[in-house]
């Protein structure tokens, strides 16, 4: 038996009470995002345009540090919605990801049942077993709040498992309680998978999912990201850390850096108040880049020895 | 104009057929994604297609291939395709020869001494020296290896008989008593096996052990699952087998991993190759805590010192680094090739794999450390 029940609302969620934009083509949500600080290109503009119009969760796979987290933040941003987030580790279950029962509630609603005097165990059962017990996590969390965007980050960590609970639910939008029912999304919230791909993702989910790989940004748009985030980094300052940075992923490196390790870089050199990329100031900071001691003599090499 | 459905699944076989798995489904999805964009315009078209039919960073310059030649309107241009594969020696297994019409029970009785004892002496011999029937047979033994990694604690909980308090049975259970709470049930870590990554040299000195060490592979695979054995070639190119060993029939997983690996019989580069295993799977977590195995006789023609360095790396990754040369089991064996000795070093153990005997010692080492 399965009963539908209609998602509640969760209260003190307090949305733009204009409706979420709805972009007509994947241009008009790239600006969208731009405007929100996110700079896109064609391929990533289109998987979240049809990410959006079709309804399908984006499954996002690249290097760490390319931005797939950022991205879902900027969606939500740009949707006005919240955005509920899911991490994943080894051994995430399902009372950890889509619900809980509260138990001790419920033991109280028994004892304060039994000290009013209720005889009747039927109805008291049925009681236990109600919604205001039910402890959403963040599944059926992102279910009932709509509009919400549902971040799912680094799948690749969970153990493959828990690949089953993601199939049903980013499938059909549909969570059962086996006590309770069916809990059906009202309108389906827009959901973003990543996965630094430690280990291959199970072929039935990604075939859900609209498959996005993403690069790193070539030089032009990464000077363009660095500018729009740090408006205080000036523009020949942005360059030579967007050069630098090409420099050090071409260098063979251990744990090669991404825009992330760029931006933190920028802000590190902006704090120390550095105009330019100079081998003193780029040693005195190249640990916001550089997380490996290996990686550290050979990137100062790679990044000097040629001048 | 051709109709867009049409087009579209002819698309789909072409990619298809360039070994993108494009099933049904994923067409259905991009005939849906045409429908929110632009059908003329060639970008969307490829953005629309790549987005839905691909599902690994592998498939892409495959799509790429595809999408350019199908869409220019040539047929499409196969990649770049190897010298055809060697063959494995995938001897069918013979069946057995029937015992001549005997005379009494006293004979038969001998025949299966002797046979008994053949199978003993048989798993004692050197892999490389074996005739086609023993090879069979041996093959059909190696089959049944089923070489697990040992088991460490997972994060997940399972009702268990001590250990921390579960709330959600005790009190199911408690419900049941009229809320009373009789029964405490607790719950504990659940083990679950290691990730075990075993490495092949398929270079030309280990061509005689290859095939033995790959069905060894095999059989890890069949019994794990692919998610917890990750198979690779080594030699002069890095190759994933994972996929191809997936198939049942070992010979059929076999010839896919044939054609598979472009190197066979080459040249060795482990420091190379072992780098880039590192960097492109082992570091991300593919080696993380694993078991890893590598089968190699540690003929290393590039840089010794590279490959130290590569092996301490790996050594710092992984739960336990198994090498095996089999090689070792000669008489008068040293590890003094430059490979070897910049490799021991880092190495939790250190076996051969040479016979059925080594491969049943390789698999209990795997799945036990006290196991010497």
């Amino acid at each position: 038996m399965s009963r539908a029940f209609p998602a509640a609302r969760l209260c003190g969620v307090a949305h733009s009470t204009s409706p979420p934009p709805r972009p007509a083509s994947p241009g008009a949500l790239a600006e969208l995002l731009e405007e929100h600080a996110y700079l896109c290109d064609d391929g990533l503009a289109t998987a979240c345009f049809l990410a959006l119009r079709m309804g399908r969760p984006l499954f996002l796979e690249g290097e760490a540090g390319v931005g797939k987290t950022e991205l879902a933040k900027t969606l939500a941003r740009v949707l006005g919605a919240p955005l509920i987030r899911l991490q994943c580790y080894e051994g995430l279950d399902a009372s950890q990801a889509l619900y809980d029962w509260d138990f001790p509630r419920q033991i109280l609603h028994l004892r304060a049942a039994e000290a009013a005097g209720a005889t009747d165990a039927a109805r008291l059962e049925g009681e236990l077993y109600d919604r205001r017990f039910l402890l959403a996590r963040p599944l059926l969390r992102a279910l009932e709040t709509s509009p919400s965007v549902l971040l799912v980050d680094e799948v690749d960590r969970a153990d493959d498992e828990f690949e089953a609970f993601l199939l049903e639910v980013l499938g059909d939008f549909t969570i059962s309680v086996p006590e309770l029912g069916t809990i059906r999304a009202e309108t389906p919230p827009v959901v973003v998978v990543t996965s630094n791909r430690t280990r291959e993702v199970h072929d039935a989910l990604k075939r859900r999912c609209l498959y996005h790989w993403l690069e790193h940004p070539d030089f032009d748009r990464e000077v363009a990201i660095i500018r729009r985030r740090l408006p205080d980094a000036a523009d020949r300052l942005a360059g030579q850390v967007a050069r630098a940075a090409a420099t050090l992923r071409a260098a063979d490196l251990l744990k090669p850096p991404g825009v992330a390790e760029s931006l933190d870089w920028t802000e590190a050199l902006v704090a120390l108040g550095a105009r330019d990329l100079d081998p003193d100031t780029a040693a005195l900071t190249l640990g916001a880049v550089l997380k490996y001691r290996e990686d550290r003599d050979r990137g100062l090499a790679a990044l000097f020895d040629g001048r | 104009m051709r109709d867009i459905v049409e087009t579209v699944a002819g698309f789909a076989r072409t990619v298809r057929a360039a070994g993108v798995r494009a099933d049904l489904e994923r067409v259905r999805a991009m005939l849906a994604a045409l429908d929110h964009l632009d059908v003329l315009d060639p970008r969307d078209v490829y953005w629309a297609g790549r987005l839905t039919l691909c599902a690994d960073p592998e498939d892409l310059p495959r799509y790429d291939r595809c999408f350019a030649a199908y869409f220019s309107g040539r047929t499409a241009v196969p990649g770049p395709r190897q010298a055809p594969p060697p063959v494995v020696r995938s001897v069918r297994v013979a069946p057995p020869v029937p015992d001549p019409p005997s005379g009494g029970d006293a004979e038969s009785g001998d025949v299966r001494v002797t046979s008994a004892s053949g199978a003993e002496v048989l798993r004692h011999r050197d892999v490389s020296r074996l005739g086609p029937e023993e090879r069979a047979e041996i093959n059909r033994l190696i089959a049944l290896l089923a070489a697990s990694a040992e088991p460490r604690r997972s994060r997940r909980l399972v009702p268990a008989s001590a250990g921390r308090l579960d709330p959600g049975r005790t009190v199911r259970e408690a419900l049941r008593r009229g809320g009373e709470p009789v029964v405490l049930r607790r719950r504990g870590p659940r083990t679950r096996p290691r990730r075990l990554v075993l490495l092949v040299d398929v270079s030309g000195s280990m061509t005689p052990y290859a095939d033995a060490l790959l069905r060894f592979a095999h059989a890890a695979v069949r019994a794990s699952g692919a998610r917890r054995v990750e198979v690779f070639s080594v030699g002069t190119r890095l190759t994933r087998l994972t996929r191809e060993l997936g198939a049942r029939d070992p010979d059929a997983a076999l010839r896919a991993v044939a054609a598979a690996i472009p190197d066979w019989s080459g040249g060795t580069r482990l420091g190379a190759e072992l780098k880039e295993f590192l960097d492109r799977f082992g570091q991300r977590g593919t080696a993380r805590g694993a078991v890893v195995v590598i089968a190699s006789d540690g003929w290393e023609r590039g840089d010794a010192a590279l490959l130290g360095e590569q092996m301490a790396r790996l050594a710092r990754l992984a739960h336990r680094v198994v090498w095996a040369n089999p090689h070792k089991a000669r008489p008068g064996y040293a590890p003094l090739t430059a490979g070897m000795a910049a490799a021991l070093p880092h190495l939790s153990a250190f076996t051969s794999g040479h016979s059925l005997a080594a491969l049943e010692d390789l698999a209990r080492l795997i799945g036990d450390p006290g196991h010497a």
